[in-house]
């Protein structure tokens, strides 16, 4: 049926190619060749955007401010007081926050003044004991799920606190629970107000679309540039990582009530709110709790790039001691953070999918109880700190809170190992390094260096259109074209190369691997719970075993981004395999199909277009493996992101740059997820 | 048993309909400006529209169950929505017991909900995060009852649908059947007059939607409702309607009770359910009998109007003479030949 339009199709990449290949034989390397490299006409774009910034913030709209210290009016620009009054909301919050479970000051002076707390130094908000938080962890994972996740709460609570890293962790902690919350309720304000609004929902999607895949780091100087440095700056940026993901899963949740609900809704009287939230939002709210997950996910996610700008916790200690090379203390860190993503990632789950013990169906004194046993692990956990004062001196009381960096520590023995790990393979492994780095990485770098900007184009363009048609043809040529007007074609051609090549290796890997799990049904299950635990780890967490075994070099960097992208290759080919319909796959059987036609003429086809979405998710994975991974020494753009933090006028080259990544992720997200989403309509597989 | 065959009182009707039509597509209204009468679907289609009711006029009175039947896509859901008003007819006029309708603001059409709708849905439309009994308080809650109140009165509700014992569950751990039951319960809670339900039983199976239709039967004898009620089902149909609308494309093909219908098909493709009903399980006596003959001479035996003609066609053949139809009062009605009731039971031509 299909054969004459498959073979045009396949007609029309040879053509493709050869045109492409062509171009690069003939074009004419020089920079005045604009076939060679088109003129940086967006080279003013990031100094335009730095002086609307600094115009904004320091000249735009003056108002009138009353100071209560000189006692009179100043006159300030509207922009900047509207920053400084969120940037203050945010510290105060997270301030308060951090000190109920670490004490504090800073709460009470921001409500009275430092005078008087040092008249009255008595008065200090007292810590919970590291007891009580654990115990409330506990019982939390015990109502939400049972035996198992109280076991798992138990278990890296008392990790973080016997290892001396309780201060840190709940430092990040508190960062979570402000940004988090903040980036639901703000997800789901937009999600709402997509869904009622079509012209909304269409402006907000590419808006979505860019956040998404703009590397962390791009937003960084701008948030400093209008926030300043500190905790509530990395909040700030951590909301506006945290967001889309919960605006997304909204709208999705909302969009899928079933029409009959709604109108059962409206039939039964609702108003416009009672209908939002009375039938609508609880009707999502599955999907709405999967969006909290994501949120709660995406904060972890963001610890180690916030603490670039101020944020304290587990995210800077990690950059200290990988910056120190101090491999064993990164990894101890690494495990907290890891832990804590877990732990609130199930918890987040299990709140998700508990729909069968609805509150209502409680009794009040089953209700009660759960406050009842909250308080009464506060008073045991009180109780205990206060007879560890007893036994402890002044300042170690292990049961009150186990000081920093003065619990158990296993870096020791990590550094043997990764010491041991050298002596005994360093030749090997040094070889592999080089091998890989003159062999294949540079070879492929200048590959990719060689190639004349128009061959790009056609290249890109030509399997837009060929896949999806004029239309993604000219959005993914848009996205080039911002590129290759900016200064930074050649860096961009760097990251794709660093990309693309994880790409390749973790799609096969991932290939391979999920086809080989597919084929039965306990790997099935195994691969996909590895897959959902290694996402769960935040990306830098990936760095640390390959910056162990290679030190710092761009093989370090291909690992973690080739192993980072491929969770979601394996997982996509096991969802996509296992998803073929019954009834097909027992039409196959009755026809006679061995297991190896099963694989090649039933599963894989229809399978297709999932996996290739998987492979969507693969590239946007690596691209952001490989920018992070500037962090250690690497020559693309990641690294002149990495360098605007520190330029005073790098807000514009920041963004430019972002954008610039964010657009090669947009411009092979156009192409896949298009000719995947149509093919899967015309598979009928939804 | 309905009041089967009411005649259309003299008080005011309370759901009435006067040339409603419901177009979808961007250039709808252009398209009415200036037409009366029927919209030609072709033409609609040419200017990027779809008809989905095109000039529907009728009346509901109290008490009665108006079934629109007819096949998916022929617009009986729209107009029963447009009726609603879960969707703004296009044009024409819609009467609830002489208000106006499509003249009412939120305020008011919300209060009319409130108080004078309820509404079943196919897919049973519940609340999947709420139990059976917050389901069917929901009605009230909204409107601000008491919760204490709105749970009570739900139990009654529960009760009386026979969902007793199953108040605290969710409604994905109820079978379909009882999960109607529960739409019932809740569309019933705030006593409305009108009852709107929208194929409420073509998600069952079909002994459950046997069982659901005598339930319903029975209870609109208690609470003798004004009810519209959609189906695809010509046989449910036939089962519960005191008038049926068969509707086709958007226009409505014949409106009438359910035995002239099938007696008297006023179209080719109503003609097309009517013929493989059995009619000796459908219609009555009444609905074949002549006029009483002065002259004629009849057997001994006396029939009741009232009765279906299965149930005594083989006492009326076995008669030699014409069987006399009494009323309720034995009265004599009308009369009843033999072969008359052979020619409607088996004959293909019509009754003259």
């Amino acid at each position: 049926m299909a054969a004459p339009r498959i073979s045009r199709k396949t007609i029309g990449f040879g053509v493709l190619f050869s045109v492409f290949l062509l171009l690069c034989l003939l074009v004419n390397p020089s920079d005045a060749n604009w076939l060679w490299r088109l003129p940086p006409l967006l080279k003013d774009l990031p100094f335009i955007i730095n002086d609307t910034v600094q115009n904004l913030l320091f000249e735009w709209m003056p108002i009138e401010v009353y100071d209560p210290t000189i006692d009179d009016y100043e006159t300030k620009p509207l922009f900047r007081e509207v920053t400084r009054a969120i940037s203050s909301t945010l510290l105060l919050i997270i301030d308060a926050v951090r000190e109920v479970m670490l004490g504090g000051v800073k709460t009470i002076v921001a409500f009275t003044d430092w005078n008087f707390i040092n008249e009255n130094p008595w008065l200090r908000w007292p810590a919970l004991p590291w007891t009580v938080i654990t115990g409330w962890a506990i019982l939390l994972g015990y109502r939400l799920q049972g035996t198992g996740l109280a076991a798992l709460a138990a278990f890296s609570m008392v990790y973080v606190s016997v290892f001396g890293q309780w201060e840190p962790s709940m430092q990040t902690l508190s960062f979570v629970l402000v940004a988090a919350p903040v980036s639901v309720v703000l997800g789901l304000g937009l999600g709402i107000w997509a869904f009622r609004n079509r012209a909304v929902e269409a402006a907000l999607n590419p808006l979505l679309n860019v956040a998404q895949t703009m590397p962390h780091y791009s937003y960084l100087v701008p948030v400093i540039v209008l926030f300043g440095v500190g905790d509530h700056a990395a909040a700030i940026a951590t909301i506006i990582f945290a967001t889309p993901p919960m605006v997304r899963l909204t709208l999705l949740g909302l969009k899928n009530v079933p029409a009959e609900v709604v109108e059962a809704g409206i039939m039964n009287g609702c108003g416009r709110f009672q209908l939002l939230f009375r039938v609508l939002v609880p009707t999502a709210k599955r999907d709405v709790l999967i969006g909290v997950n994501q949120v709660v996910m995406q904060c972890l996610a963001m610890t180690v790039i916030a603490s670039f700008i101020g944020a304290q916790g587990l995210g800077s200690n990690l950059m200290i001691a990988l910056n120190s090379l101090k491999v064993g203390t990164g990894i101890e860190i690494g495990l907290c953070i890891v832990l804590i993503a877990v732990v609130l990632d199930r918890m987040s789950l299990a709140w998700a999918h508990k729909q069968t013990d609805y509150f209502a169906d409680l009794s009040f004194f089953e209700r009660h109880r759960l406050v009842i046993m909250l308080v009464a692990i506060l008073v045991a956990g009180c109780l205990l700190a206060w007879a560890g004062s007893f036994i402890f001196e002044e300042g170690r009381n292990y049961l009150y809170i186990v000081p920093h960096n003065k619990g158990i520590t296993t870096a020791p023995f990590w550094q043997a190992a990764v010491d041991w790990t050298w002596d005994t393979f360093f030749f090997t492994l040094k070889g592999f390094n080089e091998f890989l780095i003159t062999k294949v990485l540079f070879p492929m770098r200048d590959l990719y260096l060689g190639m004349p900007v128009i061959a790009t184009f056609v290249l890109m363009m030509g399997t837009a259109f060929l896949l999806d048609g004029v239309k993604s043809a000219l959005i993914v040529g848009v996205f080039l074209l911002f590129i290759a007007f900016s200064e930074y074609w050649d860096r961009a051609l760097i990251t794709a190369y660093m990309a693309s090549f994880s790409v390749m290796v973790a799609a096969v890997v991932g290939l391979v691997v999920g086809t080989l799990c597919a084929q039965n049904r306990l790997a099935t299950r195994v691969a996909l719970l590895v897959c959902d635990f290694l996402q769960t780890f935040p990306s830098f967490i990936y760095l640390i075993p390959v910056i162990m075994l290679f030190g710092i070099t761009d093989t370090s960097v291909i690992i973690a981004s080739v192993v980072y992208a491929m969770v979601p290759a394996t997982r996509y080919t096991v969802e996509g395999l296992r998803s073929v319909p019954e009834v097909i796959q027992e039409a196959g059987t009755m026809s006679g199909v061995s297991r190896m036609q099963r694989l090649v003429q039933i599963e894989f086809p229809l399978a297709f277009p999932h996996i290739m979405l998987g492979l969507n998710q693969t590239v946007i994975f690596g691209l952001f493996m490989v920018i992070i991974g500037a962090f250690i020494g690497t020559t693309d753009l990641g690294q002149l992101i990495l360098g605007a933090i520190s330029d005073p006028r790098g807000t514009g080259i920041g963004l430019t740059l972002g954008l610039c990544v964010a657009f090669i992720g947009l411009a092979v997200d156009q192409i896949i997820r298009t000719w995947a989403e149509r093919r899967k309509k015309e598979l009928d597989l939804g | 048993m309905p009041s089967r065959g009411r005649t259309a009182g003299e008080e005011k009707p309370v759901i009435e309909c006067r040339s409603v039509y419901k177009i979808f597509g961007r250039h709808a209204k252009s398209l009415l400006d200036g037409t009366e009468g029927f919209i030609d679907a072709d033409a609609a289609k040419e200017a990027g529209c779809i008809v989905g009711v095109n000039n529907a006029s009728f009346e509901v009175h109290a008490g009665e169950l108006l079934v629109i039947m007819g096949l998916s896509g022929s617009g009986k859901s729209t107009l029963l929505r447009c009726i609603s008003r879960l969707t703004e007819a296009t044009a024409g006029k819609i009467f609830i017991e002489g208000q106006d309708l499509l003249a009412m603001n939120g305020r008011q059409l919300l209060d009319m909900r409130r108080s004078r709708m309820g509404m079943v849905f196919q897919n049973f439309g519940l609340l999947p995060h709420k139990t059976v009994l917050e389901n069917i308080a929901f009605p009230l809650q909204m409107k601000g009852m008491k919760t204490r109140e709105s749970v009570s009165r739900a139990r009654d509700m529960a009760e009386l649908v026979g969902l007793q014992g199953r108040e605290n569950y969710f409604p994905r751990e109820l079978s379909g059947g009882q999960q109607q039951r529960v739409g019932i319960a809740r569309s019933l809670a705030v006593e409305p007059d009108i009852w709107f339900l929208d194929e409420p039983f073509s998600a069952l199976d079909p002994l459950i939607r046997k069982e659901m239709q005598d339930e319903f039967l029975r209870l609109q004898e208690v609470l003798n409702k004004t009810i519209l009620f959609v189906t695809h089902d010509f046989d449910e149909a036939l089962r519960l309607a005191d008038r049926i609308a068969i509707m086709k494309e958007g226009i409505i093909e014949q409106l009438d009770t359910p035995a002239s219908i099938i007696l008297q098909p006023a179209t080719e493709y109503v003609r097309k359910f009517t013929q493989d009903v059995p009619r000796e399980k459908v219609l009555r006596i009444e609905d074949v009998m002549n006029p009483v003959d002065e002259t004629e001479e009849l057997s001994d035996l006396r029939v009741s109007k009232d009765l279906i003609i299965e149930t005594v066609a083989e006492a009326i053949l076995n008669q030699p003479r014409p069987v006399g139809v009494v009323d309720a009062d034995d009265r004599l009605v009308g009369s009843l030949h033999a072969s008359h009731v052979i020619n409607v039971l088996f004959g293909t031509s019509q009754r003259d």
